[in-house]
């Protein structure tokens, strides 16, 4: 079971990481600073297999990977949003953290709800609530990239 | 079916005869980008392939965003990009004293030409749409795979047909075009789509407006922005670009999403409030705002023509004494020509802080930061929380007329309030 860190729309990279913590190359000390701008109880707190549910648009800004990266190093399990900014989802992919897209449902979703996910089905089950949400499958072309193990392994396998 | 200019470049890049929006596919890449921020980790990714760099003169470094090094962390990041360039050969590593801000940069350095598709592990690499090339930014995974493969994937984007009606008024500039783009659709107005811009209203806009414009497409969620070839495209890039390239234009029949047109006579200069480029208001209707720093400089409008505008403004006036006015020439080149135009002496009698290139305060690195309750105008592109410091500061983005109009009244101010 997962617990829900909930945000709204437009959550940007600059409060992902925020850049002026970017001279750290260390991600385990980096991840210390990740969300702190918009809410200082996430890095101290979410637990491996979290899932954050935001709104439109999640991780618009800048191209900065540290973004998704510090939330995987956080062992968040997956994003799920209305719609994602391109390069963050693109990012997101090619470092293996899930990003669902699931436009309005996301509605369904709130603060403190207990979600099952099963990613090979695309099935998000809200466990308190007793609803089911379906997603599509992941495009034919990024599954291939996340069945290698992300996109350095695909590029390797391509030799 | 007609293309438009990004399927034209990324059929040709990825040997089809027509691509249509939604395909998927791989594309050879002309040039490939990282900074001294994305690079390093770019480099690790680079390393666990085990290839050498597919083309050592196609991939550009720039050590930018925190450099001149603002302390040991940044200091060994950029040590790592160096050691790298040095150990590759890479030939367009620009150390600091050559260097510049990377959007500003690479135009001006010939390497970017019409046709070409450019990957860079920083979002405003859009910039490049401007020279007609399809340019966008992507991760640093990317470019670790790029560097090696001489390739990446796409998804070929829909498009947002862009057309440019009339004729620029006065003060208005590139930043007030975007920027009102930007008010008309949202920042995720354009997600996942391509700008391409049309029109008889382009023979309006200088090189810098359409720099300005192209680079400030991601903040409406774009994955690039794209502008024809005309003649001052070609002025432009004589002398500086000289290998083969290919031009596109958009076939008549080319299938878009939406069509905006934007009539130029019409438009006002405006700024955008914090904390959304897209909470956009005419610089006339916020005159009441006071501020505490005005920066100008950035891979927005840190140009030799944002630069111009600042010193027409700036010139026999002072700073207000409550402001800290910062202004960075985006490159070494625009440093000297703004110097041996007179700019920079005009900056410094003004009470102004001029320095090397960098992209310094943009990103609330170093050079400009703002404490708490703090209030900025700024020439850059975001102006999300925190994005220029203390998580309590504010950001007003706006143009090089307006940022230096503000910096003299100690308050938003339209350009005409300064200049009689
Ligand atoms: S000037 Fe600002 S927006 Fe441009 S590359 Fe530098 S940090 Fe990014």
């Amino acid at each position: 079971m997962s617990k829900v860190w909930r945000y709204g729309d437009h959550v940007d990279t600059d409060v992902i990481i925020p850049a002026r913590y970017l001279n750290i190359a260390d991600f385990e000390e980096l991840a210390e600073h990740a969300m702190e701008d918009i809410d200082l109880s996430f890095a101290p707190n979410v637990q491996k297999n979290d899932i954050i549910v935001a709104g439109r648009n999640f991780g618009c800004g800048s191209s900065r990977e540290h973004a998704p990266m510090v939330l995987k190093v956080k062992g968040v399990k997956c994003i799920i949003a209305d719609s994602f900014a391109r390069i963050f989802y693109r990012n997101a992919i090619n470092i293996g953290l899930p990003a669902l897209e699931i436009g309005k449902e996301v509605e369904k979703i709130e603060a403190g709800d207990e979600l099952e996910v099963n990613l090979t089905k695309g099935e998000i089950k809200i466990v308190n609530k007793g609803i089911v949400i379906n997603t599509k499958p992941l495009p034919e072309f990024v599954q291939k990239i996340a069945d290698c193990g992300g996109l350095i392994n695909y590029v390797k396998g391509e030799n | 079916m007609g293309m438009t200019m990004t399927e034209k470049i990324l059929a040709k890049h990825s040997g089809r005869d027509s691509v249509s929006a939604g395909d998927l596919l791989v594309s050879q890449l002309d040039l490939i980008l990282a900074n001294d921020i994305t690079g390093p980790p770019a480099i690790d990714e680079f390393e666990k392939i085990g290839r050498p760099v597919f083309d050592k003169d196609k991939i550009a470094l720039v050590p930018d965003h925190f450099s001149p090094c603002k302390d040991i962390k940044s200091a060994e990041m950029c040590k790592r990009l160096r050691d790298f360039a040095r150990e590759h050969e890479i030939t367009n590593y620009f150390e600091v004293g050559r260097m510049g801000i990377e959007h500003a940069l690479l135009p001006d350095a010939g390497l970017i030409a019409p046709g070409e598709v450019i990957i860079g592990a920083d979002s405003h690499t859009c910039t490049y749409g401007a020279l007609n090339a399809l340019a966008t930014g992507v991760g640093q995974t990317d470019v670790g795979a790029a560097m090696a493969s001489g390739t990446t994937w796409f998804k070929v984007p829909a498009a947002i047909k862009v057309e440019l009606k009339g004729k620029l008024p006065k003060y208005v500039k590139g930043k007030d075009i975007i920027l009102t783009i930007i008010g008309m659709i949202g920042v995720d107005g354009a997600r996942y789509q391509s700008l391409e811009f049309c029109g008889e209203g382009i023979s309006e806009l200088a090189m810098s407006d359409r720099f300005t414009i192209c680079n400030m497409a991601i903040e409406a969620g774009a994955k690039n922005g794209i502008f024809p070839v005309d003649e001052k495209t070609l002025d432009f890039l004589k002398g500086r670009v000289t290998r083969e390239f290919t031009a596109v234009s958009a076939d008549a029949d080319a299938v878009y999403d939406r069509e905006i047109t934007i009539e130029l006579d019409k438009l006002v200069p405006v700024v955008a409030y914090p904390h959304l480029p897209e909470n956009v208001h005419p610089v006339s209707e916020s005159t009441g705002i006071i501020i505490d720093q005005a920066v100008i400089g950035s891979c927005t409008n840190g140009r030799l023509e944002d630069l111009a505008q600042a010193a027409e403004v700036l010139k026999g006036h002072k700073v207000h004494p409550h402001v800290r006015c910062i202004i960075i020439p985006a490159t070494q080149e625009i440093y000297q020509q703004a110097m041996k135009l007179g700019y920079i002496d005009t900056f410094i009698e003004a009470g102004v802080a001029v320095s090397t290139p960098t992209c310094g305060p943009c990103l609330g690195g170093y050079m400009g930061i703002l404490a708490h309750g703090e209030r900025a105008v700024s020439t850059t592109n975001r102006n999300f929380r925190g994005r220029m410091g203390h998580v309590d500061s504010e950001v007003y983005l706006a143009s090089p007329y307006v940022a230096a109009a503000s910096a003299v009244m100690g308050r938003i101010a339209s350009p005409e309030e300064v200049i009689k």
